[in-house]
This record gives C-alpha cells, structure tokens and sequence, in this order.
C-alpha cells in the first residue's frame, strides 16, 4: 500500500449488495485480516480508481446505524470514531438500497454527521422501473450535499461512476454535516458539548458520549468533561430516541422532493413467496428438504473428490517414498508431510460443497427465513435460527459446520453453536461405529422389520443431537456473555443469487480454512507421525527382533512385514503413551492396544480403524473389515480369559469416541474462528472428561 | 390494549405516540417510528416470532417486543 492510496470504507444496510459493489470495485484483490481484539474478519481490497490514483477499499460490516448492537457493528463504529488513525478512512462510500432509501438514509445521515467526504450509491436502480420508483438525481444531490450515484452492481453498471466521484469527493475534501442534530433537541445541551472539543465535530463528540468510544487522539481533559455529559442516562436515551426521530423527519422532507414511488406498478413477488416460506406447514417441509440436499451433497457428492483427493496423496507419497534415498527426510516428506497436507485438502470438496448452498441461501434471502422458522425453538437453547444449518452439516463434518456459524451475528449464539457441534455425529465416526456394532450386536431383526445393527446406529446419532442441544441448553445458562438484549432480523427481498457473489464466498472460505486451520493439522499431523516412526532403543531394533523371533513360525515375507509394522508402532512413542495411559483407561474396560488406537485417532477418529489394524497386524483395507473384524473378535482379554471386544467394551467405546473431541482439524478451526486457544482447550478438555465419565459409567454399568 | 403482537395476518395498526420511549433504539432505527403504519404479514407458530412490515422496511421480531409497542387500529 503506498501512501496516495485513498483509504475508503465500504458501509452500508445488510442486504444492500454492499459484498457485490465491493467485489465489483476489488475483483478477487480481496484479503482477510484481524481487527485486533476481536472475532470479526476484516475484509480489505484494492482497487484501481483511475490510472493514476489506487485506493484500498475496507469492507465494514453491514449495520443499519452506527449505533452498535452487535460486535460486528461496533467495529463500523470504532473504525469512523478514528480509533486507529492509520486505519481511518479518508472517504467513505455508502451504499443503499433503491427500494428501502429512506431507512438507508439513516444510517447515510449519521455518518455525514461525522464530517468525512461520503459518496453514496444507490444500488438495484435497475429495479427502478419494476418497483414504480423514479428519482430526482441533481436534486437529491443538492438536497443530501455529497456526491450521488445510482448503481447496479450486480450488472457492473455505475461503477466507473463510483471511481469518478471517490477522486472528486477526496480532491474536494468537503465534508459538512447533514441533519446537524443540536438545534431541535436541546441546543443548550449540545452547544455546551461542542465546547468540549474543536478538533471533533459535534456528532463525534455526541457519539463518544452515548457510546463511550473514544478516539486515541482524546486528552485526558476533554475526556472527563465528556463523562460528566452520561451522567443522566435515561436523559441520554430520550435524546438518542429524539435524534432518531429527527434524522427521520428530516429525511422525508429531503425524499419528498427527490423520491417518488408509484405502488400501482410495484409487483410483489415477494408476498406470494413468503406466503410458501414462512408457512406453519410448507415452509418447514421446504426448509427440511433444503437440509436435506445439503446433508447428502456434502456426504455422498463430496465423496467423490474426497477419494480422488485421498488417492492423489498416496499415490504422491508412495512415489516420493520410491523415488527419493531412504531417509529420515524421505519419511518425513512421504509419512508425515504429504500426507498431512492430503488431511488439510480432503476438506475442502465439503467445505466448498456447504458454503456454494450457504452463499445461494444467503443471497437469495431465503437464510433470514430460516431463522424466523427456528428462532423459537432454537432460542431455548441459547442459539440462533441460523444455529439448524451448522448442526446438521454437523453431520458430515464439523470443520464447514464450524465455518458456517460465521452467518450468526451474535457472538454468545455463534459460540454456543461453535461449542456444541462437535457432538453431532459426523461421518469419521461412522467407520468407529460399523465396526464396533458389527462386533458387538448381532444383526438380528427385530419386530420382524428393524435391523438391529441399524437401530443402534440410530441411536447413536440421536445421541449426538440429543448431547449437543443439551450442551448448549447448559452453555446457555452458565456461559457469561452479555447478549443482545433483543431480536430483530430484517427480511430483504428474494432475489436470485450472483454467481459472482457465490464464488467469492467460497473462495474466501476454502482459503480461510486452508491458510487459518490448515498450517494447525498440517503441524499437528507431522508430530504424530513422528511419535508413531520413533521410539527408544528397543524400537530401533525391532526388525532384527522380530525376525529372530519368528524365524521357526513358517510366515512369508508380508505376514513378517505386518510383524514388524505391529511392533514397531508398540515400541514407538505413540506405543509407550498408549501403554502409559492403560492404567487409566483400565477401568474404561480398555488396554494398551486400544490407548494407541485412541492416541492415534486424535489425528482423525476413522484412523482408529486403521491402527488397530496395524497393532493387530493385519492388511489395512478401507474396503474391507472382515479381517479387521475378525482379528478383533478373537482378541482375548487376559485378565478375564474372555473377548476383549464384548458388549460392555464395544458400548463403552462407541460412547467415548461420540463425546471425545478426538479430532485436531476441528481444534484447529475452532482456534481459527474463535481467534483463541481458550475455547478448543476448553473443548479438549471438556468433552474428554465427559467422554470418559460416561464411558467410566457405561463399562462398569453393562459389565 | 392494542400491541403489535395483537395483529391478525393482514391486518394493519398505526404505532402509538405513547410508544416512542419503549421501542428499542434499533428498532426506531429500523423505521418503526410512532404514526407509522404496521402490517403483520405472517406469525410463526405460536405467534413468535412475528413478521411485519413498517414503514417500507420488512422485519421479523419476537413476541416479547412486539408486546410492548402499542398501535391504534386507525390512523392518527
């Protein structure tokens, strides 16, 4: 960024198609950063205004005032109130909706008020004609006294005109206020203000008052004579409803003029919309369909690159194995590395998969529906509406879930949702659960039509849902966040989705979950690996032991290779913390072999499968578990002389790995979201103490 | 009492002067301003939350405010 940069903040309404102008503006010159301090991303762009002049553009969040009443808006607040002089804006650009001006005019009013050069774009002006809407361009220009342009950004038309008066408004310089809020309420309250400080404009000084936000350049005086303005809150409160009213009224005087709508013409399409989508009946069936299609896309349609992605890795790894000199560089790039990043790539056909159905039910405004469905049902356990999307995808996989809590706005909701759907039953506990049912339950009909394996699988995800609702039910009442105090979404216009818009979004999220969680698995997954390719003394000479160990059993060549990948994964670290932990997960009805399988999953749960395939030296085959299966049947407990997998052992086990956060990608996005390690130690170590607990009670119940 | 939150499907009421104080300051901003017209358009089971439309803008909120913003069933 050089120094002639404009510095532009985007502002504006939700659902103005702000995300569109600004894509429009930046094309894919897009970057997400951190405000510091807090969860919310910050989107920057830049963006070539004319051949000479650059600007870099900053995305706010959408708010409808700058008044905040969410974590998201008071960012829009601190970064006018110039609370990071780098990172003040020298103009701001606003963007409106054509159809809903009035309202957007607010939030135009306040921010003029501040005395920054402000451009504003009225945005959808190809709806124009079919709303009955018709403008008075030069007038309203005067009237509003800023530059005005009338936009479609969706159709990439006015922004050229955008470009053209941000270098004129910036060149001008010329910012007056719009509504000037002193005379109309109480001119001695607000004369006295102005005193404080000339360096502010009187609505900066207003606002730090009403919102104790206070710039970094403010000295200690000016500061305390602002204090003794809050004294009278309910006196503050009754001004702030005054302005309101005032900005209003001002405004339609200024709409009166410039604004004309001819409601014979408007045609509704959205009313007979509504009418289906908000339906007691039909809008929930719709709704669950919808779910429906996403749960199985990201389930079986994600499958397909998902295996393409898992051959490529191992192809990659076997001929980097095969094609460099035997090593320890060699096996940390063929055992550690590849495989690694082909943990961090599988995720994305499901990530990309879930946020391509986020962004089109966001876009099209059918997502603010869904949460006046479920707001009721969802808001007794401390979530959102928008709360149903992540726990189903849940399902499938936390990782995209997790991502997609990103649409909720209140961060205690958001956090709860975060912070529950690890329980729902994603699909790497699946090959746990198969072969653990076809141990331990006979698959046996019951009433003549229930599979009984089924039924237990059932039951399973039941318990899933059934633990995360509860979860959040007691997150909600013992989580200390101050919530907002009350709920209001709007519902905007239906709209079909740009497909411009639609790929940015999963653009954005793909590369979020790459660069954020990704660099988390990746190092995660190399100091696993490390842990299961070396051990102590003994480790380092188990060939030579193995094979004099068996040098009379008649084995060929694979069955002695088995041997020693068997004990070699006992002797390396992962086998010693595994024996180490044995005493503990003793009473858990588990030993040694099982405490490696436990350690090793933590990479992700279906490796447990695999490991014990190893331990129990046999050919790991994704395809196929009969031998798996049968190894472990035949497995003997030798403190009990029985089977080591029996019934109280194999219930034990599905309990631990449907409570235990044995997966480190979803730590790692729970760290990228939460932009902290608190909450996923926090869920580490809640969910192991709770899967243990309950795994504790189920051996000792059943056995 | 008239509230908001009295509203039948379709019907229309006109928020009350008396209201100005209770509305939330957001949803003042929202345009939900005394003398505006109000039309509830649809209510989801058990009547929350409650979907209007005032003053052009199309919002949802729950029972608990539409309980306490007063309206007239004619125009001021």
């Amino acid at each position: 960024m050089s120094k002639n940069d404009i510095k532009i903040a985007l502002i504006g309404n939700p659902n103005t198609g702000k995300t569109s102008l600004f894509n429009q503006l930046t094309g894919l010159n897009q970057k997400v950063g951190n405000y510091p301090g807090v969860t919310v991303d910050k989107k920057l762009g830049k963006s070539k205004l004319s051949a000479t002049q650059n600007a870099i553009i900053t995305d706010l969040p959408g708010t409808y005032s700058i008044n905040p009443t969410s974590l998201d808006e008071s960012i829009v607040l601190k970064t006018l109130l110039k609370k990071d002089i780098a990172a003040s804006p020298d103009v701001i650009l606003v963007v409106a909706d054509v159809e809903n001006l009035k309202r957007n005019l607010l939030l135009f009013s306040q921010i003029k008020d501040l005395e920054i050069p402000t451009v504003l774009a009225i945005n959808m002006v190809d709806q124009m004609n079919r709303k009955g809407i018709s403008i008075d361009l030069s007038l309203l220009k005067k009237e509003l006294n800023t530059e005005v342009v009338l936009i479609s950004a969706r159709k990439n038309e006015g922004i050229q005109e955008v470009k053209e008066a941000i270098i004129r408004c910036h060149v001008a310089a010329k910012a007056s206020p719009l509504c000037g809020i002193n005379s109309k309420i109480d001119p001695d309250y607000f004369e006295n203000l102005k005193k404080i400080s000339p360096n502010y404009s009187l609505y900066e000084l207003w606002l730090m008052v009403t919102q104790n936000n206070y710039p970094d350049t403010i000295t200690k005086e000016e500061k305390e004579k602002l204090l003794s303005f809050k004294q009278d809150v309910p006196k503050l409160k009754k001004y702030q409803h005054k302005e309101t009213i005032y900005r209003y009224q001002e405004i339609n005087k200024i709409l009166k003029k410039t604004y004309i709508v001819d409601k014979s013409k408007a045609k509704d399409l959205r009313s007979k919309l509504d009418k289906i989508f908000t339906h007691k009946i039909f809008g929930y069936a719709i709704f669950f369909l919808i779910l429906l299609i996403i749960f199985q896309s990201i389930f079986d349609i994600a499958s397909v690159p998902m295996d393409f992605i898992d051959g490529v890795f191992a192809e990659l790894a076997n001929f980097t194995r095969n094609s460099l000199p035997e090593g320890v560089f060699t096996d940390l790039l063929s055992e550690g590395i590849i495989p690694g990043i082909g943990g961090v790539v599988i995720f994305i056909p499901q990530i990309a998969i879930l946020f391509l159905f986020i962004a089109i039910l966001e876009e099209t405004g059918y997502m603010s529906r869904v949460v006046f469905l479920m707001d009721k049902i969802m808001r007794r356990f401390g979530m959102n509406g928008k709360s149903v999307i992540p726990l189903i995808s849940g399902t499938a996989c936390a990782i995209p879930a997790i991502m997609a809590t990103r649409t909720i706005s209140s961060w205690k909701e958001r956090l709860i949702t975060i912070l529950v759907t690890p329980f729902t039953t994603c699909s790497a506990r699946l090959p746990v659960y198969a072969i653990l049912i076809a141990l331990i339950i006979p698959d046996a009909k019951i009433l003549g039509f229930l599979n009984l394996q089924g039924l237990v699988l059932l039951l399973l995800y039941a318990l899933g849902f059934a633990s995360a609702i509860l979860g959040a039910y007691i997150l909600n009442k013992t989580l200390k966040i101050k919530a907002r105090s009350f709920f209001v979404i709007e519902m905007p216009n239906y709209k079909l989705p740009s497909f411009k818009n639609v790929f940015y979004e999963v653009v954005e999220k793909t590369k979020a979950f790459v660069f954020g969680a990704g660099k988390i698995i990746l190092a995660l997954s190399v100091i696993l690996w490390f842990l299961a390719s070396n051990g102590g003394n003994e480790f380092n000479n188990v060939e030579q032991t193995v094979i004099a160990k068996v040098e009379n059993q008649n084995l060929n060549q694979e069955e002695i290779q088995q041997r020693i990948a068997s004990t070699k994964l006992e002797k390396s670290y992962i086998g010693m913390l595994g024996k180490s932990i044995e005493p503990a997960i003793k009473p858990l009805g588990y030993d040694w072999k099982i405490g490696i399988a436990l350690i090793a999953s933590f990479a992700a749960r279906e490796v447990f499968v695999g490991t014990l395939a190893t331990i129990y030296s046999v050919q790991a085959d994704d395809e196929d578990i009969t031998t798996i299966k049968q190894k472990m049947a035949s497995e003997i407990n030798p403190d009990t002389g029985k089977k080591r997998f029996n019934f109280p052992v194999g219930m034990s086990l599905m309990v631990f790995y449907a409570f235990a956060m044995q997966c480190m990608a979803t730590l790692a996005i729970v760290k990228r979201e939460t932009k902290t390690w608190k909450w996923p130690l926090i869920q580490l170590f809640g969910m192991a103490f709770l899967a243990y607990v309950s795994s504790l009670l189920t051996y000792q119940i059943l056995s | 009492m008239n509230t908001i939150a009295s509203l039948n499907i379709g019907e229309i009421g006109y928020i009350s002067e008396e209201s100005l104080e209770i509305i939330p300051l957001k949803l003042l901003e929202m345009g939900c301003l005394p003398g505006a017209e109000v039309e509830l358009i649809q209510h989801a089971p058990l009547k929350d939350p409650i979907y209007i439309c005032v003053n052009g803008s199309h919002l949802a909120i729950r029972k608990e405010t539409a309980a306490i913003i007063q309206i007239l069933k004619s125009e001021i």
